[in-house]
């Protein structure tokens, strides 16, 4: 892969997922400072991340809440 | 309460276990809302979710004394509930699998949600408003269950690749190719159901 918006791509869940080498990190943070098409896309994938958490949680019923209250063994 | 004095060896070994015991299923409790929010997108229904939750916590609390104090607690409920979710699957499964797996490469859903926003030039926030929170949903109960369960528990639950490996029984490199591919397939799939300019 020798075009490095292409490799930055490549680099991006990795580099968010904080699992890349010093390296590849230093590589990948030099290139998102000078294209700004990268560092834009890049910024997209983090709020999407958020985004996702946010709107798929949802929380329990309180019947269900209760309904495992009750399991609790009785004192 | 038992109204003697722990006067044996053994009266007191059943005082501390019960201890234990109260101290686990309270410990268990207070991570329930976490449970069911991994749970409720591991499956497809608000119904399918609650039963899992309550069989999990069924289980884990016939098994308390499997755990391992100081160990994750959160991860082995999720453990039991991934078990009892792929006992349910494998029945499941002999319905042929419809979906696509269709997945583009990381910045193909920017690119298409740029292209569907009338401005020039958007910023991040402007394109992310083109994906509704029904659209959500849809296109990650469209991932094929394998992949979605690891972008679940680590996306969704944020727990650890290792624990996630744990959890589902499979190697970290297979958590990590899985999540990898998971996400691309998750975003093909809200790519194609972006708002429409």
């Amino acid at each position: 892969m020798s075009d490095p918006c292409d490799k930055c791509e490549e680099m991006m869940q990795p580099y968010l997922d904080g699992t890349l080498s010093d390296v590849e990190v230093e590589e990948a943070k030099i290139h998102l400072e000078r294209c700004r098409w990268c560092a834009k896309r890049y910024r997209f994938e983090e709020r999407l991340r958020h985004y996702v958490r946010v709107e798929l949680s949802e929380a329990m019923s309180p019947e269900l809440k209760a309904r495992l209250v009750a399991l609790k063994t009785p004192l | 309460m038992s109204e003697s004095a722990p006067s044996t060896e053994d009266t007191r070994r059943l005082a501390q276990e019960a201890r234990a015991r109260v101290r686990f299923e309270e410990e268990a409790l207070e991570l329930s809302d976490q449970v069911y929010r991994v749970a409720r997108r591991l499956v497809g229904t608000r119904e399918e979710a609650e039963d899992l939750v309550q069989q999990t916590y069924e289980r884990a609390f016939r098994a308390w004394r499997q755990f391992t104090p100081g160990t994750n607690l959160r991860a082995w409920l999720l453990r039991i509930l991934t078990n009892l979710n792929i006992d349910r699957g494998r029945r499941q499964q002999r319905t042929p699998q419809t979906t696509s797996i269709d997945e583009a490469a990381d910045y193909f859903l920017y690119n298409s949600l740029e292209a569907a926003t009338p401005e020039d030039n958007p910023d991040e926030e402007r394109v992310l408003e083109k994906l509704s929170q029904d659209s959500i949903v849809e296109a990650l109960a469209d991932v094929p269950h394998d992949f979605r369960d690891t972008v679940v528990l680590v996306d969704i639950g944020e727990f650890s690749y290792a624990d996630a490996a744990q959890i589902l029984d499979i190697p970290i490199g297979t958590v990590m190719s899985r999540l990898h591919r998971g996400r691309r397939i998750l975003k093909k799939n809200l790519a194609d159901r972006a708002v429409p300019a």
